[in-house]
């Protein structure tokens, strides 16, 4: 049978989706579920790692269901997900041994001020490309060990194994118990703090400084290559390629070339630049990853800056406020009032990331005077997710000597007029979406695709990418000025909030 | 003429229960206060939290009015929200088909522009969202007319604003052409709100097959209508309609 599709899992930090494309990098059938999100302390964030495989287990079938389609029909499976996500699990009966710690869990503050403050510390960046931060996983897979009495040992043996959830998705799918393969790609490993940048391996001083121990962790491979065949869920569709969410989405907005790059909006938004084929230290707070690797080709690298809260920033306020019922009502909340009315809020929920890296720093709401409505409210949510947009693209700028010309976006959040004209005003450059605003499922599809001989080479997958809309900046440069100097007032209001124990968080060495 | 339905009786009863008073009731207390099974009262319930008319607090378990209920008379889907559900689907038409894709909504007896995608070709365009055009000369509007009776009350009972020669300007030549649309199920606008484009548009359902939007493709009348016959080509109006079945299912239209 011949095959005409490839299918994408994009596992994200609220639901796993799987979306069929067809040769020309179009949408044919989409399944989605939630899962559940858990909140056990302040700064704690987990997720049940046995529910999403259940979740990827059920969808896609679906995906295949919904539009008629044979599992033969699938030239090739390929998985984006959540990053730095970290689970730990027992190879024989293939439980869990906890809930999964998400990346936006804060629960390593602790543990991460004293690594820093051992004599080794600057290592780690130099090494990694990442600051010592709670964000990655060494820490967090550290905070297990310590924290579950005989978890070392078995670690050690090879009986628990680590995975981020690519890692888990992979195993299950390729047999889980009954011989699945455990493996990651050079993306998610350049998240762990644990693998060497240049050398793309496993770096035995930073296992050392982290005490993880080696036998736990997966091989690491290229972003697109076979790493073998589902035996269940899609029974005998090749699995194909894993990408970090993020590095996916620069995969389907086919920023190829050295110098391009795209944001995605989001839980948390990320801007990626590709900086070609050598990484390039940040001195302004960004983070230097692996962008892909096809096969034995060079790998190719990316400056990161990463948001942690905007599109988490709408659903706080739909959930947690309840003044909207959906997320999309923020726009027509946004659009009853002519502006912000003088108040701005800073999400500054789990501290802030690039290019402060601030984690003691907590959120602000600021400006309120009894003027302000929930209008002006909704206004300051989605300016918070433009001005952080700013203050990256400023700090991508100085580290890569280049001014960015033009943004392109993909994420649920470009759905909102309001916030895309507003990116353009704040960045006074040209904002656009692609015809695909699933970029992230959609590079995995392109690498996965590229693995299997789907797609032939880059050059075809550029010649897919088409231009869906078009925000040119439209405010005035005193206005921007003006907004932007309150904005960054604002931000140095939620400076040194946290105060764990008598020890300040530390900045991360730059 | 059969005689009432038993069921919508009593779902009427329980919003008048749950009008009264406190307004907030448990399933027993509705049950016990209308003579009904509770089983029977769960049931009715549930329906009415489906649709939106009754909420359930969730710590107490107890029923209310739902704020759908409020705005019954006005739009009952966000166009923000509108927008959200149908991006992916907007996108997948615009690439399959290679024309500029619309989706539009009634606003003060014209059509909103809630939605625009580019044609795929990177030629220079520019954003139409939040433009108003006529109902009666475009795709779109004849879909929210056909479908929608509040629409066709806005139109004036004389004769109608020519865009070209080929607009429909009688009453009655637009009321033949509607029956039309409602039969197809997807309407069409060749040359009559500009000279040389066309397009063909089809109704996007909500719940209960509610049409709360219609989706359309315009572009050059030549690659809309290749023949010589002045029809819309088959295989596009296929891809429209299509396009607006996914977002019909995905907004929970059911069997549409």
């Amino acid at each position: 049978m011949v095959a005409h599709y490839v299918m994408s899992v994009d596992q994200g930090t609220t639901s796993t989706r799987c979306i069929l494309f067809d040769r020309g990098g179009r949408l044919v059938s989409v399944t989605q579920r939630e899962h559940k999100q858990y909140f056990p302390k302040p700064g704690w964030v987990e997720h049940d790692a046995a529910e999403i495989w259940r979740n990827l287990e059920h969808l896609a079938p679906e995906a295949l269901h919904r539009v008629g389609v044979d599992p033969r029909q699938v030239a090739a499976l390929g998985i984006a997900n959540q990053r730095e996500t970290t689970v730990l699990w027992d190879r024989r009966t293939g439980h869990p041994i906890s809930r999964a710690i998400t990346w936006q869990d804060t629960r390593t503050d602790t543990l991460v001020a004293e690594f820093a403050k051992h004599p080794d510390a600057a290592m780690v960046a130099e090494r990694s490309g990442l600051p010592l931060a709670t964000y990655f996983s060494a820490p967090r897979i550290r905070w297990l060990l310590d924290h579950t009495p005989g978890l070392y040992e078995q670690a050690e043996c090879g009986d628990v194994l680590f995975g981020t959830m690519e890692t888990w998705l992979i195993w299950n799918l390729t047999g889980g118990p009954d011989g699945g393969e455990h493996v990651t790609d050079v993306t998610n490993a350049s998240r762990t703090l644990l693998m060497d940048i240049r050398t793309l391996q496993w770096d035995p001083e930073l296992l050392a400084f982290f005490g993880v121990p080696a036998g736990m962790l997966p091989r690491i491979r290229s972003s697109a290559e076979v790493y073998g065949r589902a035996e269940r869920a899609v029974p005998g569709v090749r699995i194909a390629a894993a990408l970090g969410d993020q590095q996916a989405a620069l995969f389907g907005q086919t920023c190829f070339a050295r110098g391009e790059a795209k944001c995605t909006y989001g839980t948390g938004s990320f801007l990626l630049l590709n900086t070609g084929d050598t990484p390039v230290r940040s001195t302004h707070g960004l983070l230097s990853t692996v962008a892909y690797r096809i096969g034995d080709e060079p790998a190719a690298y990316a400056l990161e800056g990463s948001i942690a809260v905007t599109g988490s920033l709408v659903q706080w306020f739909r959930d947690s406020l309840g003044l909207i019922s959906t997320a999309p009502e923020i726009e027509t909340l946004a659009r009853s009032v002519e502006d912000n009315g003088g108040c701005y809020i800073v999400p500054a929920f789990s501290g802030l990331y690039a290019p402060y890296w601030r984690s003691e720093a907590r959120g602000v709401i600021v400006g309120l005077t009894s003027y302000i409505t929930k209008g002006h409210l909704a206004r300051a949510v989605l300016e918070a997710t433009g001005w952080q947009t700013r203050e990256v693209v400023d700090a991508m700028n100085a580290d890569s000597g280049l001014a960015l010309t033009a943004l392109k976006v993909d994420g649920g959040m470009t759905a909102d007029n309001l916030l895309m004209q507003f990116v353009a005003d704040v960045l006074a450059a040209p904002v656009v979406r692609p015809m695909v605003a699933e970029t992230v499922s959609l590079g995995a599809a392109y690498a996965a695709g590229l693995a299997v001989g789907y797609w032939p080479d880059l050059e075809g997958l550029r010649r897919n990418w088409h231009r869906a809309a078009l925000w040119n900046p439209a405010m005035d440069a005193e206005r921007r000025e003006g907004e932007y100097a309150n904005w960054r007032r604002a931000v140095e209001r939620t400076f040194d909030w946290l105060q764990p124990g008598t020890e300040k968080s530390e900045k991360p060495e730059k | 003429m059969p005689g009432p339905v038993q069921s919508i009786e009593r779902a009427a009863a329980i919003l008048r229960l749950l009008a009264r008073g406190s307004g907030r009731l448990g399933v027993g207390e509705i049950a016990a206060s209308l003579g009904l099974a509770k089983g029977t009262t769960h049931g009715i319930l549930r329906t009415l939290q489906g649709v939106g008319f009754v909420e359930q607090d969730k710590s107490s378990g107890k029923y209310q009015l739902g704020a759908t209920l409020l705005h019954l008379g006005t739009s009952y889907l966000d166009v923000n929200e509108l927008r959200s559900r149908a991006i992916n689907w907007a996108d997948a038409l615009a690439a399959r088909s290679g024309e500029a894709v619309w989706i539009g909504t009634l606003l003060d007896g014209k059509v909103l522009i809630v939605h625009h995608v580019f044609r795929p070709d990177d030629s220079l365009q520019s954003l139409d969202v939040g433009a108003l055009l006529p109902l009666h000369a475009t795709a779109l509007g004849k879909v929210l007319l056909a479908f929608d009776t509040q629409a066709a009350a806005c139109l004036p009972d004389t004769g109608l604003e020519p865009l070209t020669r080929r607009t429909l300007v009688s009453p009655a030549a637009l009321k033949r052409e509607l029956t039309k649309v409602r039969e197809r199920g997807f309407a069409d606008d060749i040359e009559e709100a500009t000279l040389g484009q066309a397009s063909i548009a089809a109704p996007i359902r909500g719940y209960g097959g509610l049409v709360v939007g219609a989706i359309s493709i315009a572009g050059s009348v030549d690659r809309l209508c290749p023949s010589s016959a002045g029809r819309p080509d088959p295989a596009l109006v296929d891809f429209v309609q299509n396009a607006a079945q996914m977002i019909s299912r995905d907004l929970g239209a059911g069997r549409w």
